[in-house]
């Protein structure tokens, strides 16, 4: 789960983390109301969404005065925004995070993540900030540092001071960068974040070392006891359709194509979309239904499936383990009989009871293509998908 | 042979007595695996499925000969069961359960590199669906009968995609040795790698199937390893073509983070490593087939 960069600089400046005085804003007059409170003649109107790159996509303005911060906010509320992170379809930016204007002589990258590779944790930084660190990995990586923690003893001050170097810190600010490394260590153990990025932290005029960016991720399956941060998920971020089936203990994701998709397990849902890919389709989604595709189950992924109006063809593809073939043929059935289906539907049992299975989908007479294998299924759903095209092609005529 | 389990493996349920852990210890004493029997706290000295209950992994490895076990305890209390099994000498654990905090299987590695690589129990899971050696021993969650009893190595992340392909060999008469689900977890006990070494070492096994999808370093290292350390062949298929980067697949795991996580480029390295690709994920079965033929 990602959550704001104002609520990521919240909860870090609760473990000592510099940042600068700022304040949210819904509406172009709270922007100014925000920015007469925080004072001064420069501020940074900044959209909040989840994503980084945000300057490269138009969402933080630099603004000199009251008028220009009221224009800001009300060119960006409301305003979906692209970047790299979002996808093609964007995020819409319903928040604003004003804040004083900083006096910025060196910009730094600086981020804790868990390295799967080492099963540990990882902080890396770089003297070059306000870049990608994606960017930089490619063009300079000599200039990233990485050091690793051992999870047994935790972030030693060594460490810290061994990274503040490298970022090229003075011996001045020293214990006050140990002291921010550190903070950011200990959010980081007690929160359960997965990535931890400040990008870029800057050393200003008067020499404090300020986190002018905020972006945290926090692992979902530790959200169980991480009760305050759930609090902070922001819906209007996430893909609606994700959220229904995320509510509906499904695993979805939304894609580009017209080819529905329910499949139990994640991997042979991802099997599958290559599959329909392979032969010629897109698909339309990612939808894991999950070990026990009860017939209720089975009726709400079809329902979330349906939803996406785009959808020209449907795919069900199960393999039935602990599931039987007969109880998934059956909630199929129910399933079409309850939703008046307008797209073709393909199914394909595999596993325990299929021939029991494949019998119920054959003698409900009901107009459901059937194969017996993997590579059969997808074929005939991209078959059927291209018939459906070109009869709407047919009817525009 | 076959590695990790066989007919003689002495099992226990950790979670025994939940309706989950009740349902797989049945269906895997129905297999023909030896469950000996199982732990729930505070129910020490029950009879449940006509075997005892213990209070404690020790107690189960003192009073039962317990080797092997099998966690269905929750997310929130699984790291502390693994660990326990660790400590009180069960040599190879299958934990089942799904949505473990990634910080809390940092602290399960952790405790696990505490003990010499000889008295360290091996860890296969979490959110997997187990091994089966078939014919022999089922420590898992799997249909039992789908799969034939052979010579092929099967590792896998995801519990599902596993089934297709061992269905896809029963088809065409190719049975398995053993077959892992090393979980869909961004950190998880085993590695591809890790299973590659045992099949290397196993008489029995002639050829490993790899099934790997997006996210993470784990099959790289895994073909990496088959290039330098194997002398048997290793075929791979990686799920995930069509996945977006930054979007997470279902497994926590599966989630392309940065260059060289995508399937493709999984493909691409593995490949150049000798390792056989299966075109599709229809044509395991026959790629494994083929391969079979020309050793």
């Amino acid at each position: 789960m990602d959550i704001h960069e104002y609520q990521a600089k919240d909860i870090l400046s609760g473990y000592g983390i510099k940042i600068v005085e700022g304040g949210l804003a819904y509406s172009p007059e709270d922007a100014v109301q925000r920015a007469r409170e925080i004072g001064g003649h420069v501020w940074a109107v900044k959209a909040q969404i989840h994503s980084g790159a945000r300057g490269k996509a138009g969402g933080i303005k630099i603004c000199k005065t009251h008028d220009e911060v009221e224009a800001a906010a009300d060119y960006l509320l409301g305003r979906r925004l692209v970047t790299h992170q979002t996808g093609p379809v964007g995020k819409v930016c319903s928040r604003l995070y004003i804040e004083a204007g900083t006096d910025i002589v060196k910009e730094l990258y600086f981020c804790f993540l868990v390295d799967r590779s080492s099963e540990r944790i990882v902080m890396v930084g770089s003297a070059q900030g306000g870049m990608e660190i994606e960017e930089l990995a490619v063009n300079n990586p000599d200039a990233i540092t990485k050091i690793y923690i051992e999870p047994a003893v935790g972030l030693q001050d060594y460490q810290a001071r061994e990274m503040a170097f490298a970022l090229g810190l003075d011996a001045e600010i020293m214990s006050h960068a140990v002291k921010t490394i550190k903070g950011c260590y200990r959010a980081l153990r007690a929160l359960d974040v997965s990535m931890l990025e400040i990008n870029p932290l800057v050393v200003t005029r008067s020499g404090e070392l300020v986190a002018l960016d905020a972006k945290m991720g926090f692992d979902d399956n530790a959200l169980f006891r991480q009760l305050k941060i759930s609090e902070l998920r922001d819906k209007t971020q996430e893909d609606p359709r994700e959220m229904a089936a995320a509510d509906r203990g499904l695993s979805y994701v939304g894609l580009d194509g017209d080819i529905g998709c329910m499949i139990n397990g994640a991997g042979l849902a991802m099997a599958t979309m290559d599959m329909i890919k392979l032969a010629g389709g897109e698909p339309a989604n990612f939808l894991d239904v999950g070990g026990g595709a009860s017939a209720e189950r089975t009726e709400k992924a079809f329902r979330l499936v349906l939803a996406d109006k785009g959808v020209k063809a449907m795919l069900v593809n199960i393999f039935a383990g602990i599931n039987r073939c007969d109880w998934i043929a059956e909630g199929v059935v129910q399933a079409v009989r309850k939703i008046d289906m307008k797209v073709p539907l393909i199914v394909r049992l595999s596993g325990t009871n299929v021939e029991e299975g494949r019998r119920i989908i054959a003698e409900s007479g009901l107009p459901i293509i059937t194969a017996d294998t993997l590579a059969e299924a997808a074929e005939k759903a991209v078959q059927a998908r291209n018939e459906v095209v070109a009869k709407e092609a047919a009817l525009e005529k | 042979m076959a590695i990790f389990i066989n007919e003689t493996t002495r099992i226990i349920v950790q979670g025994f007595t939940g309706k989950i852990g009740s349902f797989h210890a049945q269906d895997m004493i129905n297999y023909g695996s030896k469950v000996v029997g199982g732990i729930t706290p505070g129910k020490g000295g029950q009879i449940h499925l006509g075997l005892p209950v213990f209070n404690t992994v020790k107690e189960a490895v003192q009073q039962a000969g317990a080797e092997a076990s099998i966690i269905f305890v929750p997310p929130a209390f699984a790291a502390d069961s693994i660990m326990e099994a660790a400590d009180a000498g069960i040599k190879y654990c299958v934990a089942i359960t799904d949505g473990i905090p990634t910080q809390d299987m940092m602290t399960v590695k952790n405790f696990l590199r505490r003990f010499s690589e000889k008295e360290r129990m091996v860890l296969t899971g979490p959110n997997c669906a187990g091994t089966i050696s078939p014919g022999r021993a089922m420590l898992g969650i799997m249909p039992g009968h789908i799969y034939k009893q052979g010579n092929v190595g099967i590792v896998g992340r995801s519990g599902t995609l596993g089934y297709e392909a061992a269905d896809q060999m029963k088809r065409l008469g190719i049975g398995v040795s053993t077959s892992v689900g090393i979980g869909g977890d961004p950190i998880n006990g085993s590695s591809h790698r890790d299973i590659l070494e045992k099949f290397e070492q196993d008489s029995e096994t002639k050829v490993v199937l790899m099934i790997g999808e997006i996210g993470g370093p784990q099959e790289v290292e895994a073909g990496f390893f088959s290039k330098e350390y194997m002398s048997k062949p290793v075929i791979a298929y990686i799920a995930g073509l069509t996945a977006p980067e930054g979007r997470r697949m279902g497994h926590a795991g599966a989630i392309i983070s940065s260059a060289g996580e995508g399937a493709a480029e999984k493909v691409a390295m593995l490949r150049e490593l000798g390792v056989t690709i299966c075109p599709t994920p229809a044509a395991m079965g026959e790629t494994v087939a083929a391969v079979l033929a020309k050793i």
